[in-house]
């Protein structure tokens, strides 16, 4: 088993990614043999997920300013937090069903194949469809960019790259980390949904939305205040939340990297707890 | 055995699967309570610009994030209650054995489906609700008679849910795949019912349309009738209505797939 979840090193990282990339590209392959449901599934999931923004455009219908931002402030807090999460679930959403493969006993087959589990994992089922999130989140973005009022610099031009990337590996931490806690949960895989879609409905909005204990838990806690509403503030020249340090938005990397680290070891954890259902 | 004393006890079967998995209830109860306290506070934010909006106060709007919550899983507004699994019995040809049998088969899956409502309020439903009425300001009525109101409200939303679903599924005769179905319950159920926002502040003719839909029984009208918004007969009249048309539809459709649809199998 020291295989399975003892080796480390870049040929480990190298062997997971081809692993994924071979399973990924299998399931794709399946998908398009299908062609026209693809489309509409992928029309109907942009659809599902624009309604969140929907809601949005609804509230601005009524009001110039939700916690003192404007529509295209909101929109950008949107598009990083959508574009984010879109990438990070396309990459890893299906760890999210491992509860079922745990309860049906299919888990064994993962681990007595030669690859990696956690890229076995997380390419199982690889639904391109998910490809709709991002790119409504992205759609958003790019509009928000020409909307919002901001004096660009070139450390704010870089910061919004780096923040996606940032915040698709958070998002995707928290993926793998809800995974991990399915080995011992089973049935109670909801709970992850509250941290993952509830992370991404909640940045959709500005901090000063939200109470002072509830940012602080989302800042300090689980970081999901470095996907957008950190690196946001500053490039819209707006207060942190909390008082952060100037270099606050430069730090997403580090958090993202930390998470990263954290959601491994959870998930290692998590592996080494695997008890078969023996069915 | 009568058909009443049959049916309840398809009812009592369908509260029992439900309640059988109480991790999964407790998960639920938690993620309801996360999205609730999210919700709440975008809620707030829009009441403070835009005090009245809707007709609502502040503790108004609250109410409703915590009965959208409280009542998301027992009205099944994103899907996922019976109709999956009679989609995945039309699609494997199992339908034919059920359509065999000496029941009707509306009625049967309206038991079931009732008796997981009635869990799901029970389950997911009053923990939420509860928490959300201690920590944030609500307002809820202090007479009996209003909760009363309220439940029969409640009741006639639930069986409105059911008949939106039971139709919906019936496609799956024509379609066979679900996954399309599926997704057009989740958006309409959503966006139609009031989830992301009470139809009662959605905006000019969007507003008018979306109100007079079906979709409108099932969240907008039990929370006005609890809040004192609207007058319980009227909000009866428009659900019953509503329910009678779809369940009517449900039979004429289900009569027409029997009649000439070849059942799948093999």
């Amino acid at each position: 088993m020291r295989e399975v979840f003892g080796a480390r090193g870049p040929s480990r990282v190298a062997e997971g990614l081809r692993a994924y990339r071979l399973i990924a590209g299998m399931w794709i392959r399946s998908t398009l043999a299908y062609r026209a449901s693809f489309v509409l599934t992928v029309c109907g999931n942009l659809l599902l997920t624009g309604l969140d923004f929907v809601a949005i455009l609804l509230m601005f219908s009524q009001v110039d300013a939700l916690g003192g931002w404007t529509l295209p402030e909101v929109a950008f807090l949107y598009g990083l937090s959508v574009t984010a999460f879109g990438t990070a679930q396309l990459a890893f959403g299906s760890v999210a069903s491992l509860g079922g493969r745990v309860r049906d006993g299919s888990f064994d087959t993962l681990l007595v194949r030669p690859a990696p589990v956690l890229a076995q994992v997380a390419a199982d089922r690889f639904a391109l469809r998910r490809l709709g999130r991002g790119v409504q989140g992205a759609a958003v973005l790019g509009w928000a960019l020409v909307a919002v009022d901001v004096d660009w610099t070139v450390a704010k031009a870089l910061l919004i790259p780096v923040t996606l990337v940032s915040g698709a590996v958070i998002f995707g931490s928290l993926f793998v980390a809800g995974g991990a806690f399915q080995f011992l949960a089973q049935d109670a895989a909801e709970v992850q949904n509250a941290f993952t879609y509830g992370g991404t409905t909640l940045l959709q909005y500005p901090p000063t939305v939200f109470g002072r204990d509830l940012v602080r838990g989302v800042t300090f806690v689980l970081p999901l205040a470095f996907v957008n509403w950190v690196p946001a503030a500053y490039v819209l020249g707006r207060p942190y939340p909390l008082g952060l340090p100037a270099g606050a938005a430069f730090a997403a990397p580090l958090v993202a990297a930390v998470c990263g680290a954290l959601a491994g070891t959870v998930w290692r954890a998590g592996l080494r707890s695997y008890r078969s259902t023996g069915s | 055995m009568g058909s009443g004393r049959l049916y309840l006890a398809v009812a009592v079967g369908g509260f029992r699967r439900y309640a059988t998995y109480r991790a999964a209830t407790a998960a639920g109860v938690f993620t309801n309570t996360a999205f609730g306290l999210i919700l709440v506070h975008t809620y707030l934010a829009l009441w403070e610009a835009r005090p009245g909006l809707g007709g609502y106060e502040q503790a108004q709007a609250v109410t409703y994030v915590w009965l959208g919550q409280a009542l998301f899983a027992t009205l099944a507004i994103q899907g996922g209650g019976f109709e999956v699994e009679l989609m995945e019995r039309i699609r494997t040809g199992e339908i034919a054995v059920d359509l065999y049998r000496p029941v009707d088969l509306q009625l049967w899956w309206l038991a079931n489906d009732l008796g997981r409502s009635v869990f799901q309020l029970l389950g997911r439903g009053v923990v939420p609700f509860v928490f959300g009425a201690l920590v944030f300001p609500t307002a809820l009525p202090g007479d009996v008679a209003t909760w009363g109101a309220f439940l029969v409200a409640l009741l006639l939303a639930v069986v409105v849910s059911f008949a939106i679903r039971y139709l919906f599924a019936l496609s799956a005769f024509w379609l066979l795949d679900g996954q399309g179905v599926a997704q057009a319950l989740t958006v309409t159920g959503l966006f139609c019912s009031g989830m992301t926002l009470p139809l009662n502040a959605f905006p000019g003719a969007l507003g008018e349309v979306v109100r007079v839909l079906p979709w409108a029984a099932q969240l907008q009208l039990p929370a006005d009738v609890l809040m004192g918004e609207a007058a319980p007969l009227g909000a009866y009249a428009f659900q019953g209505a509503w329910a009678v048309a779809l369940l009517a539809a449900g039979r004429l459709v289900q009569a027409a797939a029997t009649r000439r649809v070849v059942v799948q199998g093999g």
